[in-house]
Order: C-alpha cells, then sequence, then structure tokens
C-alpha cells in the first residue's frame, strides 16, 4: 500500500504498523513526533498503531528557528 | 535597590537568572551557535519545527543538550489556531516540554500577528495544560487579554520579525508592562544592544532575539554585546533614575564668593 510520508509517496510493505514503518524509511526515534492525518500519534502508541492505505504522515523534529 | 532587582526571572514552574532568550535561528552553522550560545548566556533558547531530513541528523538538539540549555519550540510559520495547536502538540511530543513560543502570523509579507487567531490558539493551548508565550502585537488590550487567557507571559514585538527596527512604540511597551501580572518578553525587532537595554529601562523583564546576533558580522561579539545591554538595562531600571528636568543642574558646589 502507499502512504504519503513528509509530503512524497512511499510504498509501505507488510505490516503497516508505524513503528515499522518508521524504522523502515530510516528516521530517527529521539526527538521526532508524529501525526496521521492531522493528529498527534503519542510514542507509547507507535507499536499498535495501525495506518491507513493513503494516510498523510508527518514526522518532525526541531530545526534552528525563531 | 527595588525588590525586584536581582530576583530570577520566572515563566511558569521555570526559573532562569538569564533574562537574554537567544533563538537558534539564523546561524549560519552549529559552530557559530554554539559560541553564540555561549557568549549570550541565554538559558532558554527557541527551535522551529520542521519535517524529518533523514541525512539532517539531531545536531542541534544534542547541541542544546550539551550546553544544557531548556527547549523553547515556537509555532513559527503556522497562519491559523489550528495548525499552530497541531504544531505545539508535535513540540511538545518530540521534545518533551509544554512550553511553547506561540506565533501564528498574517502573512509573510510583515509576519505581524494575526490577534484573532493568536487568542484562539492561546486559550486551546492553555486548555491542553501548556505554558504558553505568545508573540503578541504591541498592543496593550491584546497582551491584557492573552494574559487573562492565562498565557505565562506575553511577548510583544519592538518591530516586525528580523527587521531591526529596534521598538518603533516604546509607549506602547511602556503600557504593557504597566498593566502587565505575568513577565513581559520584548520580542522581535531588535538590531542592536542599546535596544536590548531600552527595552528593559521600559520595563520589560527579557528579551528574546535572534536575527540580531545570528546575522551579525560576528555573531559571538554580538551576542556578547546583547547581554551587557539586557544586564546594564535591568539595573539601569532598577535603580532609580534621576528625573528628567528642563534645566541645567549643577552637579559641582556653587562658586566661591569673590
Amino acid at each position: 500500500m502507499q502512504i504519503v510520508l513528509n509530503g512524497e509517496n512511499h510504498e509501505v510493505d507488510g505490516e503497516p504498523v508505524l513503528a515499522r514503518v518508521l524504522a523502515d524509511a530510516g528516521l530517527p526515534e529521539r526527538g521526532v513526533a508524529v501525526a496521521v492525518d492531522g493528529e498527534v500519534v503519542p510514542r507509547r502508541s507507535w507499536g499498535e498503531h495501525r495506518i491507513a492505505d493513503g494516510a498523510r504522515v508527518e514526522v518532525l523534529t526541531a530545526v534552528q528557528g525563531g | 535597590m527595588s525588590e525586584r532587582a536581582d530576583t530570577p526571572l520566572i515563566i511558569g514552574d521555570e526559573k532562569f537568572d538569564s533574562r537574554l532568550i537567544m533563538g537558534t535561528g539564523g546561524a549560519a552553522n552549529l559552530e557559530i551557535l554554539e559560541r553564540a550560545l555561549v557568549a549570550s548566556g541565554t538559558e532558554l533558547t527557541t527551535v522551529a519545527l520542521r519535517r524529518v531530513d533523514v541525512t539532517g541528523g539531531t545536531g542541534l538538539l544534542d547541541l542544546l543538550r550539551r550546553l544544557g540549555i531548556r527547549i523553547l519550540p515556537n509555532t513559527a510559520g503556522c497562519r491559523t489556531a489550528a495548525e499552530a495547536v497541531l504544531t505545539a502538540r508535535m513540540a511538545r511530543e518530540a521534545l518533551e516540554t509544554d512550553l511553547v513560543k506561540l506565533e501564528v502570523v498574517a502573512d509573510e509579507r510583515t509576519l505581524l500577528p494575526d490577534p484573532v487567531e493568536l487568542l484562539d490558539a492561546a486559550e486551546q493551548l492553555v486548555d491542553d495544560g501548556f505554558t504558553v508565550l505568545p508573540y503578541t502585537n504591541d498592543d496593550p488590550v491584546l497582551s491584557r487579554k492573552l494574559e487573562q487567557a492565562g498565557c505565562a507571559a506575553v511577548m510583544p514585538l519592538g518591530s516586525p520579525i528580523g527587521t531591526g527596527l529596534g521598538i518603533r512604540n516604546p509607549h506602547n511597551i511602556e503600557m504593557i508592562v504597566a498593566e502587565a501580572g505575568v513577565p513581559v518578553v520584548l520580542d522581535a525587532g531588535i538590531g542592536t544592544a542599546s535596544e536590548a537595554a531600552l527595552a528593559m529601562e521600559l520595563g520589560c523583564d527579557a528579551v528574546l532575539l535572534a536575527t540580531a546576533v545570528t546575522r551579525a558580522a560576528d555573531p559571538e561579539r554580538m551576542a556578547t554585546a546583547m547581554r551587557r545591554g539586557v544586564e546594564a538595562g535591568w539595573a539601569a531600571r532598577h535603580a532609580g533614575r534621576i528625573p528628567r528636568r528642563y534645566w541645567a543642574h549643577a552637579s559641582s558646589p556653587e562658586p566661591d564668593p569673590g
């Protein structure tokens, strides 16, 4: 299935569980936050949160600003 | 000496000995940023939230942890209350802090706060348990409403973000200070050290700046200047300045009679 990960189409193979999708995409675990379809998914739920086909997943971190 | 002269800055549950909040925005690289942050003596610094760049790493957070500087995430780039609330929640999740510098700007050209969206976002975030520091217009009425909404500080602009135009309406800042029951942080517009000092002389509790230091020709030196400017302005504010007089007033004794 396909999701939109940080604005780009992203193919998900196997179980569409958030923690696995993030790890497979090579994203860091610390210092990041994840929203799926505009809702924050707390870190403690990443292990069981299943992503639907076509979901918009945003992974944000701190950058220089302000 | 005034009672408040040597008291720490308290925002929400957080206590700071430094009254200069230096943002991380605009530094050419992390080494320059590190030297400037250290020279500024800041204990609180702003960061923005953006999409993870897989190749980018987390050098900024590692640096701030190593320096022991607390993090104030901002909601820069948000145009609506809904966007700002989501960004603040993402920041809390990513950075494990309830502090948020709430920015909801109206347009790119002015980067001025949108007062309607700002107040709406502030109310929602206070309800959600955040310690909210709103970047606001230099408007005493809006500042009062933000305080009534439960904000932990108010942060009026001196002039638009990144302009270095200083404090364009000092009287408005004085009126905000006169009415505020929470710390007043002069945020945005500072260009040089005398303007940081002026903010403190007007009665502000702290100054927040980034561009003035990070885009100066010598950021480390400017950071030192800003630290001293804030300290000088704070000391002067609480030292009890002389009244302004119309005519001269000799400081030496009368001449001896001839």
